[in-house]
Order: C-alpha cells, then structure tokens, then sequence
C-alpha cells in the first residue's frame, strides 16, 4: 500500500489530504454534529421544536411500551433479512446471466432497471393495486375460472410484510444488479482464460475465484441494501400506510411520523437514536474485520 | 455445466440448453418486472369512468392519449395549471451541477482512499458509512441551519451543497472498493514513471473505471432527479424541481385522484433517468482493466 | 342574488383600494387537486386585484407540506402565509414567537362575532390573542349510501346506523361489501370517532374529547362503542389494505359496497361521478343518529418575516382580512365544497348534503368539539394507532382495546 513510513507526517500525503478536505468537513460538521444533535435532543421533551428542556430517558421509556415501535422493529429485522437476501442472490444471479454475452443486453438492464427510476408514490400504488385480492392478480386468475385460486398476502397480518418485500425487491434489485455487473466486468478476462485451460467448471469460477475477487462490490451493494433497510419508508407509505392495523410498520415512518405530523421531535429523536445505535452494533464487527486485520498484517 | 462458450466469440448455436436456460430465467425475470409497468400503462391510456370499473390488468376500451397531455402541460398544481413541463429545466439546473460535483468529490475520496491512506482517514470513512444510516428527516433541522449560516439556503448552491453531501457515503464506498479492486501494479507503475497524486488519478484511475462511473450516474441521477424533500426545502422556490408537480399531480388528501394522469406524469418524470440507463449501455463493458495494462 | 353578488363586489374594492403598494406573498398550502386548486384562486385572484401579489407555492399531501412548512419557518426562512390544520399544529410556532398576531385586525373587523361557531375562532386563540384564519368547515360524520344497493336487492334504504347493520348480513348475501373502508389510518381513525359520537351519544363524546375525561372514557356506553366497532370488522372486504379513502367511496358508486364512512369531501366523488344526493346516492349526518357535526378544517397562520419587514406584515393582514370576507367566503367554499366559517352570507347554489350540514350547525349544541382542538398530535396520533391495531386485529377484545384507551386519556397532555 501508500503507507510506508517517512518522517514528516503532516505533510506526508498532503494533495491526498487536501482533495479529502470536503469529506472531513462532511463527516465531522454534518454527520458527527447531527448525530450528536439527534442523541442530545433525544433526552428532551421536544414537540414541534427542539427545546432544551431535558426529561432523562422518559422518551425511550415510552418508545419501549409502544406496540407500535415494538412492532416495527421485528418488521424491520425480518424484513432486513430477507431483502438483503434475495436482494443480493437475484441481484448477482442476473448480473451473471447478463454478462453471459447474452443478446439484448441494454433491453435487459433497462427493464431490470427501470423501476428503480419512478417515483414509489405511484409504482406502490400500482403494487397495492396487484397485490389486492379484490382488485389484482387473484381476482384476474379467478375471473379465469380457477376460482380458489388465493393470493392475498397483503390483505393478512401476518403475511403483509412479504407484500411488502415483493416490491421491495422488484424496486431495488436492478441497481444491485447494475453494480454487480459493473464488478464482474472488472474482473480480468485472463482469469477466465485460466479458469477454462485449468478446466475448472464455471459455477466453480464464480463461487470461488470471482465472488471473492469481487469483495468490494459486494460490501459496497451490502452497505447500499442495508441502508435502504433502515431508511425503509416510502414503500410502506405508498403500499400499506403501516396496515393492516400495524402489521407492516417500519421504524422510519416512527421517526418521521412523530417528527412532523404528530409534533413530538423528542420521541421521534429517540426512536432514531436507537435506530443508529443498533447500526453502530451491526458496524462494530464489521469496522474491526476490516481494519484490525490490516493493523496487524 | 460444461460449456464454457460465455466467454470467447457471440455463440453460433441458439438452442444450447445452458443458453435456454439463461435466456428463460432473464425473461421470467423481465415479466415480472414488467407487470406494474403494464398495469401503469394501461391505466395511464384510459379514461376514468373505466378506471373505475376496476379492472386493472385489462387494456383500454377506448385509447385516449389525453392523460399523457394533461399530464405534461395542463395539469393543475395548486394555482397554476401547466403540468409537468413547467419543473423541467429546474429539475435539470439542479441535476447536472449536483451529479458532477458529488461524483467529482466522491471519486477522488475513494481514490485517496484506497491509494493514498492518510492517518485517521478510516475513521472518517467509518463515519461517512454511518452517516448513510441516518434517516434524512432527522437532519433537516440541522442542515436548514448549517445552509442558512452559509447563505446558500433557498439557493440552487443550497440544494447542490445537500445533495452533494448525502451522496457522499454512497458513492466514496463505490469508489474506494472498486479502485481497491484493481491491479496494485498499475498504480505502482505510474508510481514509477512519476505520475502524482492527480496525475494517476486523471491518466490511470479515471480511464479504467467507466462501469464504475456509470453506476455512480445512474445512482446519482435516479436519485437527484426523483428527489423531492431536499429540492423543496434547499432549493427556494424558483427553482422547484419537477418532483414538486409531480407530487402535487399525484398526491391530494382529499380531492379526486385522477389515477390515468398519476400514471403518465409518473412515467413522464421517469424519462430523463431512463433514458440515462438505456444510453449507458456501452459503458458497461468488459476488459478495460486488461486494455490499460497492455496500452 | 346579483344584486348581493355586487355588493360584495363593492365591498372587496373598498377593501383593496386601502392597500396601495404592491408586495409579493408567498403563500404555501396543500391544495392541488382540480377543485381544491379552483377554491384557491378564489383566493389568489382576490388578493393580487388587492395591489398585491400572490406567489403559489402549493405542495401536494399536508404529510409532505408540513415538513417543509415547519423547518423552513423555523430555519428562519418564513414564507408570507401558509395553510395549516386549525387546532394545535403550530402551537409551537406560536409558544416560540414565529407568528405574526392578527388581534388588532380581529377585533377591528369583529371576527368574534361573524366567525360561526365561535370555537373556531379560539383555536387560534394563544394567550388572548389571535394567531390564524379560519377559512372553512369540513366534518367527518358523514354516511354516504348507495340507495340503488339497497333497493335492487329488496330493502329499504337504511336512515340510521342500526338499521344499517341489520341489512349488512343481507347485503353480504346478496355479494356486496357492506361498508367500504380505506385502509390509511387517518380513515379508520375518523371512523372510530364517529362511531363514538354517533352510538355513544353526544354527552359521552364531549366528555372525553372536550373534558378529556377518563371516567367517560371508562364507561360501559365507550365499551358498546368499542363493541360496535368490532362488530364492523365483519362489514368489510379484505382487500382495505392502504386503499384511498376515494377508492373506496368509488366502491359506493359503482355499488361494489353498500355504504361509507366519510368526511364531507367525499360528496365531490360522487359530484364527478355525476351522482345527485337523494337520487343515487344518500347522505346521512351523524350515521342518522345523532345529526350533529364537528368543525374541523382549514385555517391560514402568517410567519413573521424574517427581518420584521412593515410591507410583508401590511400584505399578510390584507390577506387575513380578504380571507374572512364575504364574497371570498361565498366563491371559495362553492368551489371546495366546504361549509363558510359565518352564518350571514346567502349559500342558495349549495347541494342538499351540504344545505343539511348548514341546517345542523344553525344550532350550537349541534356542534361538537373537533378532537384537533382538543388533543395534541401526539395523542391523537396515539388514538389513530390504537383505532387502527383494534379494528385490524380480531384477537384484540374491546376490553383491552379500552384499558388502553383510557390510559391515553389520562396521559393526555
């Protein structure tokens, strides 16, 4: 690496140092001061504005006995899990098919990719519309004659969250296969060559030389997924507005329901403080993997 | 799993089973991607009495292109009624600068980055990716505040400033893990030759990574153009982005929702982005990284 | 009638002749569909002919506009008006100083006495003074029947609730939905308080949503509220998940589903449709059984100007008191198809729905206290989360979903 070591250290790197300088005043005045700003005004009894009038832990005690809250975090979890599954697996599966020097190939990637270009104001309608058993696919499939035919996940309480995950997915897996595409095309077409004369089996090469060789791409697309998960909130808007009851409730639309509509900045900070710290939990790992690893090395 | 034709010259043979399988799965995926686009398309070429009717999946009775015209040019968006057009050249005044500069800005951070490590700049970069954690309506607050004290609140600068920000942990990762992913060798070549900091940048890095690049302008442009929340906030009311029509087109509480215009004006909105995907196309191509080596 | 119409024509030239320079305002609101848009050059058209300029800055959705709306006042830069929900929306604004004080012009004009009821004027009321325009009235306690339903299939067209839940199962039977409902919160929400004033009586509601009192909230008459809610579980298709509150009175006119629980403005769907009230479609005040009505609805606040400016505070009180005019007042709820905040200007071009909810608030115990004047956003956001987890959730009993009722109108602030 760039690293070897010289003596003067402040002026080591410095056209590096000055071409980082927008991102060390990002980092430090608006992500470090609004993440501060969130977790102090967590502590307040804020409404509509941030006051400096300071309760203790009253807001996340009352954040805990929610149902609403409660619900929306095992919703987030199991359809974190999910999404960034399938996300992921249908994301590389059909960049690998599209690098496969296929025809069409932009008529392809422009289908994948284009529902990643509307507004969900509108495509979530659209899927609430063919997710409805009254209205969309069932009623088509019956009004065909098979008229037991069920698909009703959104009408249920306990399977809306799938719903949700089958647009979720449809709005999101394009740009993950675009990035994918973007990774395998950078990989070197000699180690294709070396795969094929060492007659090792093409499934083989993916798993166990590209996949690996791809690293970066892959936690860029984690790191993408992921924080779309948290961030999850128009869909939900547009799908099921959090229902049926509050089967599909998120977290975000917590925050920003209280932040704004219900005039409580205070519960909202604190809902969105414990948002962040349970991604400072999941980062935590992944920080010391990434860089204790070269500390020693 | 024995053919390897993938690699190597356009395949003669169409009917190879590998080949048919490939071609099946990318079609069911297709359908099923393209579904709501059908439902949008045929609601969007109806008139509402049939819309009503509730049949969803069945095409127009009767075409009429009227919503599409409506949508675009004579729309009402609370006082005025010009439709769509009238955001255009804003929504584009604030996309150009906003994709330019945080892209320019992110690339050379992935490329100090991965390249050119300075003490303490993973903990900034440990930060940014945090950063793209938060819920934006937190930040509002303080962002309205931050933009004020520089003055550029209300401004075209204003809205470029944000949007400049919040691409900024996306897209530094993008680019610090694909530079990371190249040849250690090219850059200790140019190294060599005594190419600097910006030297390798522009020679070496930049040309070897337009799939990179186009990426970070389909995410950049996608997320630019249909943004809503920071063009209304930062930008000031002059400059209004086309997300604002449309959400004034498509959303109302309480009056009627007229669904075949939503649909046009959605898909209308879509155009610029899409358009940016189906042209870059021959950007995402392979075997640039062995092109530089040799050349 | 033109002869009135002349008069008020008068009347708004004396009125903008006083002012003489032209300011621009910006004003923000969320009207933008066709016949919202229409009710607000009313208003636009009235101010610019003042001297004045209004500059439109509509953004569709108050869940979108209100963001916007509070952090660019609060960011220190104010737009020259804006619509906001009349109630407690923008106590704080007020609490923090950031909105300009209408007293001098109220009491100048006598607002206390044209505005009808009068609680619409206190909800802009803040330490005495007043704060913000009321400009109309929309209510929630509204049925609207498709009649040919109910006749097609044999029965009497229902007048009240009951009688409505008797003809459910039949109408069932006969393969229509009995009550069409959307599945956004701010629906089943207002459901809920209908269903509360309407079967719990009138006294019950004002002691809970006026007195905030939990006894009230504890009593066996809640409890057969909660029990008739639960009972409407039944009434209902599967297919409600997030359906707009329009799908759903769509559902009425084309006779999918029998009937709907819905707020005033759901008669422009059935104008469009090009339904007439009695003749098609049926509309019945306080689901028939107690006709009374709430008062909610829309009410102007003006922001402070950033640097105190004489010129903007003269244009936002010329379009304060352009507001409450008559001739305004008469165009602009003809054409949002909401009830006047006063009783003294002529309505004769009003359709029979809207006549009877004039009729309803010619007498004041008619008139209910609105829950928005009453509870924070807080609470009524605790009380739309828990309408909408019991009526979704059949496993939750009407006992349970009362404890927790009454423990959100003790914590109630």
């Amino acid at each position: 690496m760039a690293n070897q070591d010289r003596p003067n250290p402040y002026f080591r790197n410095l056209n590096a140092k000055v071409a980082a300088t927008p991102m060390i005043l990002t980092t430090m005045i608006v992500f470090v001061g609004c993440s501060l700003w969130t977790v102090i005004y967590s502590f307040s009894a804020s409404r509509a504005l941030p006051v400096n009038e300071f309760v203790g832990f009253a807001q996340y005690e009352r954040l805990f006995n929610t149902s609403r809250w409660n619900k929306s975090v095992e919703n987030i979890a199991f359809y974190g899990i999910f999404s960034l599954v399938f996300s992921l697996v249908v994301g590389f599966v059909l960049a690998a098919f599209m690098d496969q020097k296929i025809r069409f190939e932009n008529t392809f990637r422009t289908i994948y990719l284009y529902p990643f270009a509307l507004s969900f104001i509108v495509t979530g309608v659209v899927w609430q519309w063919i997710l409805n058993p009254t209205l969309g696919l069932q009623e088509a499939v019956r009004s065909l004659g098979w008229e037991s035919f069920t698909f009703d996940l959104i009408a249920d309480r306990d399977t809306v969250i799938y719903a949700l995950l089958i647009a979720g997915i449809w709005q999101g897996t394009g740009f993950v296969m675009a990035l994918m595409l973007a990774g395998l095309r950078a990989v070197d077409d000699e180690i294709w060559k070396a795969a094929r004369v060492d007659g090792i089996p093409k499934w083989k090469t993916y798993i166990f030389v590209v996949i690996p060789m791809m690293r970066g791409v892959f936690i860029t697309t984690l790191v993408i997924i992921a924080s779309g998960i948290v961030r999850l909130y128009d869909l939900v808007v547009a799908m099921t507005a959090g229902g049926p009851g509050i089967a599909s409730e998120v977290p975000a639309k917590y925050v920003y329901d209280f932040m704004f509509a219900r005039a409580n900045v205070g519960q909202a900070l604190a809902a969105s403080t414990v948002m962040l710290t349970t991604v400072l939990i999941i980062l935590i790992p992944w920080i010391y993997l990434e860089y204790g690893k070269k500390k020693k090395g | 799993m024995t053919t390897m034709e993938a690699i190597g010259p356009r395949p003669k043979r169409i009917l190879d089973p590998t080949r048919i399988m490939i071609y099946s799965v990318l079609i069911v995926a297709a359908l099923y991607y393209l579904l709501p686009l059908y439902v949008m398309i045929m609601t969007s070429l109806k008139g509402m009495p049939e819309i009503r009717l509730g049949n969803i999946f069945s095409p127009p009775v009767e075409v009429t292109f009227e919503p599409w015209i409506k949508a675009w040019d004579t729309a009402c968006t609370g006082l005025y009624c010009e439709g769509l057009k009238v955001g255009f050249w804003n929504s584009v005044q604030i996309l150009i600068p906003s994709v330019i500069i945080s892209i320019a800005i992110a690339s050379v951070n992935g490329y100090a980055l991965s390249f050119w490590r300075f003490r303490g700049a993973e903990v900034f970069f440990t930060i940014l990716i945090f950063g793209s954690f938060i819920p934006y309506q937190v930040m509002l607050y303080p962002l309205v505040i931050i933009t004020r004290e520089l003055g550029i609140f209300g401004s075209l600068a204003g809205v470029i400033f944000i949007h400049t920000i919040f691409g900024m942990p996306i897209l530094t990762l993008l680019f610090r893990n694909y530079f990371a992913s190249l040849p250690q060798e090219l850059f200790k070549a140019a190294r060599v030759d005594g190419a600097g900091f910006w030297g390798v940048f522009l020679k070496i890095m930049v040309p070897m990574s337009p799939p990179i690049f186009v990426v970070a302008i389909i995410l950049q442009v996608t997320g630019i153009w249909n943004d809503f929340l920071f063009g209304v906030i930062f930008a000031g009311t002059k400059n209004f982005p086309m997300t604002v029509q449309l959400n004034n087109i498509v959303n109302t509480t309480q009056g009627v929702k007229e669904y075949n215009v939503n649909m046009a004006a959605t898909i209308l909105t879509g155009g610029v982005p899409l358009l940016i995907y189906f042209l870059s196309g021959k950007y995402f191509v392979r075997g640039i990284a062995a092109g530089a080596v040799k050349g | 009638m033109d002869r009135i119409r002349t008069a008020l024509a008068a009347t708004t030239i004396l009125a903008g002749s006083v002012a003489a320079s032209a300011t621009e305002l910006e004003v923000t609101h969320w009207w933008t569909s066709g016949g919202e848009a229409a009710a607000v050059k009313v208003f636009a058209d009235a101010f610019n002919e003042s001297g004045n300029t209004w500059v439109d800055g509509a953004i569709a959705g108050g869940g979108n506009a209100r963001p916007i709306i509070i952090s660019r006042i609060s960011g220190g830069d104010p737009m020259g008006a804006t619509q906001l929900n009349t109630g407690r929306d923008a106590e704080d604004l007020v609490k923090a100083g950031l909105m300009t004080d209408l007293t001098e012009l109220a009491e100048k004009e006598g607002w206390a006495d044209i505005i009808r009821p009068a609680k619409l004027l206190d909800a802009c009321r803040y330490d005495g003074k007043i704060y913000c325009v009321p400009v109309n009235i929309h209510s929630f306690q509204w049925m609207w029947l498709n009649r040919g339903v109910f006749e097609d299939n044999g029965m009497a067209v229902p007048t009240n609730w009951s009688e409505f839940a008797e003809a459910a199962p039949k109408l069932r039977e006969a393969g229509v939905i009995p009550l069409a409902v959307g599945g956004e919160p701010w629906q089943i929400n207002g459901m809920a308080g209908v269903f509360t004033v309407a079967l719990g009586g009138v006294d019950l509601y004002r002691k809970v949503n006026a007195d905030k009192s939990a006894e009230a909230a504890a009593s066996p008459e809640m409890t057969q509220v909660f029990e008739a809610i639960a009972a409407a579980r039944d009434m209902v298709d599967d297919g409600y998940v997030g359906r707009a509150w329009n799908d759903a009175a769509n559902m009425v006119i084309t006779g999918k589903a029998g009937a709907q629980i819905m707020g005033d403005w759901a008669q422009g769907e059935f104008g469009v449709a090009g339904q007439t009230a009695g003749k098609e479609y049926d509309c019945l005040p306080g689901l028939g059984v107690h006709p009374v009505l709430d008062t909610g609805g829309d009410a102007f606040y003006f922001p402070k100007p950033a640097d105190d400016n004489p010129d903007t505070v003269k244009a936002q009180l010329d379009l304060a008191s352009l507001l409450v005019s008559k001739a305004v007042q008469v165009d602009f709820n003809l054409k949002k198809g909401s009830l006047p905040i006063r009783g003294d200007i002529d309505l004769s071009a009003a359709n029979d729905c809207m006549k009877k909810g004039l009729a309803i608030l010619e007498n004041p115990d008619n008139i209910l206290p609105s829950g928005e004047q009453t509870w924070s956003s807080d609470t009524q956001g605790q009380f739309e989360d828990l309408w909408v987890e019991f009526f979704n959730d059949p496993g939750m009993t009407p006992q349970e979903a009362q404890e927790r009722y009454v423990e959100i109108v003790e914590n109630a602030d």
